[in-house]
């Protein structure tokens, strides 16, 4: 060791590893806070334990009666699941249709502000209710049925497929449309020739994503009377007839896991 | 002392990568093993630590079959074998200093490896090794903000946290710009005289297997051809080493044999 | 050699074969759309009506009757309640499921099926669906409700935990193993670091939706502001619901806010 004014230290022989939150009273404000938010929940929530042991009990004997899954009525449910299939098919139709002159209202770089805000607002409307919620508007204002389950779902997709769209849009390459406008050519021909070209690939994909999804949510609504076999499957559990919601939520599961494959490949070969 | 010895590695039912290999390493050597590609010389290095199975044959370190080992025991003497690797195979997220801690793994506890709590003892040396190698100050950055030659020498500590008795080196240069990488082949032969320890590396550039190391082996798909000090690699040697495809050699030696 | 020698005076963007191809596609699209509106369970004389009834019934929703806000608030608090302890308790279980299900860190052949079991069924059902169940296994109270968003809330974090654990470097792994380090300690310090960032995300992401999901649990009686929206649409009580709803919109959209800003600040 050097005997120079300042010596080398020893080395050193203890490390901590730097916390995520570098401010130490932000840390534990942080940290502190989650726990009590954990702890006072848990102990404000109104849960009834007694019922939830009692649950475990009565899971058994659903179960118990839902084996074997029963097929008999596969009448009701083949209705149902082509009311839900119609019902997804034409919310896809109108859904997608309306999308796209919202979408265009919703993009940036095409129209001024006002209409952009108008646009926007809109989109966030038809996102934020769960389709469940719009389904029981629907079905208080024009009745129970298929009807306001399309009409639901056509909601559900403005909300889906307008907003991808005007992401898209606001993406596009400006100087296609330049090049148009510099050509001289009028504002239709400039969409059909500079923007629509930019935007199709991904309006099909969106449009079978959608039908997918609108597949899965018609299953859903039909549970507040908005058609389809989610209907089939309220009724089989208001009855109690769990063998039959069983078989439901079997046929269920299967074709979405096959809409969902066969919108993957498509998707794949576009 | 490494003894290798009758060592086959064949993958599936073709011809062997390793061809009945004997090698010897002794005392605190650096010993450079060169070749073109598909020499076998990464499989080698593998076979040693097991990170590829050995079909037949006998690797024993210090007396240890390696080859027989399973599980604990198998950790345990890897634990005792370094290693560093060509793309570093550092853990990015994760500091520098955990990454050279992580040498340690086979050594503390689950709970104190959980906690980043490591033994003082530990420390101390990983601020030694990092000194040593230039590094100390980055022990709180992320790894993935080092350059690649800061990188590797957190690789080439992590090694040697472990006390290992050798230490393997698989092209630990080849990701590496030309004045980095004479840096980190003269860091290695540098710390192999300080540590008593025998080195093993894998390279691609003679000029510096040469430059840095006692000794050079010299393989040929799967067979040790060569094996003498560096000055004997004449341009002979070399172009035993490095010419013609496995076809020929085969072609070559059902010649030989009628 | 003049331009008109060239010959060629006709173009069509699409071959032949690609043509029919279109209209084949066209063609299908068109027959399902008039197959969907045909056979349709609908009364031609409503779908004419919608407009006007909508209009209508917008109209008894205007002004928002605010005098029940606070009970409306308070619950709407013990919605996010649920929806965020429910997404807690989901995520930590759905780590043990992501590692079944991904084919790097699963066991054997028969975990990583059962892992892509799991998580398969729990992401078919919707929510409601599990909601469902759980009212008829629990009774109707928030119980249910949070029972039901972990077991839809597993299969989108676990499916997504699990791609990512499939796709990382596996380089640090192999590193790790060589030193002698054990399974659970080179999965803590070469798998778990690179799999925390998506981790992070996918929770956020997932608490974002249940957010969303919780607010309709009441409907089908799991808890939560879905009863007192039930509860006002039953009795007519229309001022009250659009107050219900314009909350169910804020929370909404300050919940996208927060979790936007989270995310940012995790990457």
């Amino acid at each position: 060791m050097s005997t120079a004014p300042s010596p080398a230290p020893a080395p050193r022989d203890h490390w901590r590893k730097p916390s995520f939150i570098a401010n130490p009273v932000l840390r534990w404000l942080v940290y502190g806070g989650a726990i009590l938010y954990v702890v006072w929940t848990l102990a404000w929530l109104p849960i009834d334990w007694v019922r939830v042991a009692e649950g475990i009990e009565r899971a058994g004997r659903i179960f118990g009666g839902a084996f074997p899954p029963s097929f008999e009525r596969s009448g009701l449910l083949i209705d149902g699941f082509l009311e839900s299939l119609k019902i997804a098919i034409l919310a896809t139709f109108g859904g997608v249709i309306l999308s796209i002159p919202i979408a265009f209202m919703a993009a940036r770089n095409v129209v001024p502000k006002a209409v952009f805000y108008l646009g926007r607002a809109i989109i966030i409307v038809a996102r934020s209710f769960h389709p469940v919620i719009v389904a029981i508007i629907f079905v208080k204002a024009v009745g129970f049925g298929p009807l306001a389950g399309v009409l639901t779902l056509i909601v559900y997709s403005i909300g889906f497929v307008a907003k991808m769209l005007a992401e898209r849009i606001e993406e596009i390459d400006f100087g296609q449309v330049e090049a148009m406008r510099a050509a001289g050519a009028p504002y239709l021909s400039t969409l059909i020739y500079a923007v629509v070209p930019q935007i199709m690939p991904r309006q099909v994909g969106l449009t079978i994503y959608q039908l997918d999804s609108n597949l899965r949510a018609s299953a859903v609504v039909g549970i507040v009377g908005a058609g389809g076999i989610g209907s089939t499957l309220a009724n089989a559990f208001g009855r109690y007839d769990y063998d039959f919601a069983l078989a439901i939520t079997m046929v269920i599961v299967g074709v979405i896991l096959l809409s969902e494959a066969v919108s993957g490949q498509i998707r794949k070969r576009l | 002392m490494l003894k290798i010895s009758d060592l086959v590695k064949r993958y599936g039912g073709g011809e062997p990568v390793l061809k009945n290999l004997d090698l010897t390493i002794e005392g605190e050597s650096v010993v450079s093993i060169i070749g073109s590609s598909g020499a076998g010389k990464s499989t080698l290095l593998r076979c040693i630590n097991r990170l590829v199975e050995p079909t037949s044959g006998s690797i024993t370190l210090n007396g240890t079959e390696l080859t027989r080992l399973r599980g604990a025991q198998l950790r345990r003497a890897r634990r005792k074998i370094g290693m560093v690797f060509q793309g570093f195979n550092l853990v990015e997220r994760l500091t520098v200093m955990e990454n050279v801690q992580s040498g340690r793994l086979g050594y503390i506890s689950t709970w104190a490896a959980l906690m980043r709590r490591y033994p003082r003892e530990d420390i101390r040396r990983a601020y030694e090794l990092m000194e040593r190698v230039g590094i100390a100050h980055y022990a709180d950055k992320r790894a993935d903000e080092l350059s690649g030659g800061e990188r590797q020498r957190v690789g080439v500590v992590r090694a040697l946290m472990q006390k290992p008795e050798i230490l393997l080196a698989d092209e630990p240069t080849a990701s590496l710009d030309p004045k980095t990488s004479e840096q980190i082949m003269g860091l290695l032969r540098d710390l192999s005289r300080e540590l008593k320890l025998p080195v093993l590396i894998n390279i691609h550039n003679v000029h510096e297997a040469k430059e840095y190391t006692d000794r050079i082996v010299g393989m040929r798909y799967g067979r040790i051809i060569f094996d003498d000090l560096p000055r004997a690699l004449d341009q002979e040697a070399m172009d035993r080493i490095y010419s013609g495809s496995p076809a020929a050699d085969r072609a070559g030696e059902m010649r030989a044999a009628s | 050699m003049t331009l008109s020698d060239l010959g060629r005076d006709d173009w069509t963007r699409f071959t032949l074969k690609q043509r029919l191809q279109r209209y084949a596609v066209f063609a299908a699209c068109a027959l399902a759309i008039g197959w969907a509106i045909s056979s349709i369970e609908v009364i031609w004389a409503w779908v004419w009506d919608a407009p006007s009834q909508m209009g209508d019934l917008f109209g008894r929703m205007i002004p928002p009757d605010p005098s029940n806000l606070g009970a409306i608030l308070r619950v709407l608090w013990e919605t996010v309640n649920i929806a965020t302890i429910a997404t807690a308790f989901a995520v930590i279980l759905s780590l043990p499921v992501a590692w079944l299900a991904a084919q790097n860190t699963t066991p054997n052949r028969a975990t990583l099926w059962v892992g892509r079991f799991i998580l398969v069924s729990s992401r078919s059902i919707n929510t409601i669906i599990w909601a469902l169940l759980f009212v008829a296994i629990f009774g109707p109270g928030i119980v249910a409700g949070i029972v039901a968003i972990m077991f839809r809330s597993i299969g989108f974090v676990g499916k997504l935990l699990g791609e990512a654990i499939e796709e990382i470097d596996k380089r640090p792994v192999e590193a790790l193993e060589a030193t002698g380090a054990s399974r659970l300690k080179v999965i803590a310090y070469a798998i778990v670091p690179q799999v925390m960032p998506t981790f992070w995300a996918v929770s956020i992401l997932r608490w974002d939706i249940n957010l969303r999901e919780s607010t309709v649990l009441g409907l089908v009686g799991a808890g939560g502001i879905g009863i007192i929206l039930q509860g006002a649409i039953d009795t007519f009580n229309w001022r009250e619901a659009a107050t219900v709803l314009l909350a169910i919109l804020g929370l909404v959209i300050l919940g996208e806010i927060v979790s936007a800003w989270l995310r940012r600040r995790i990457l």
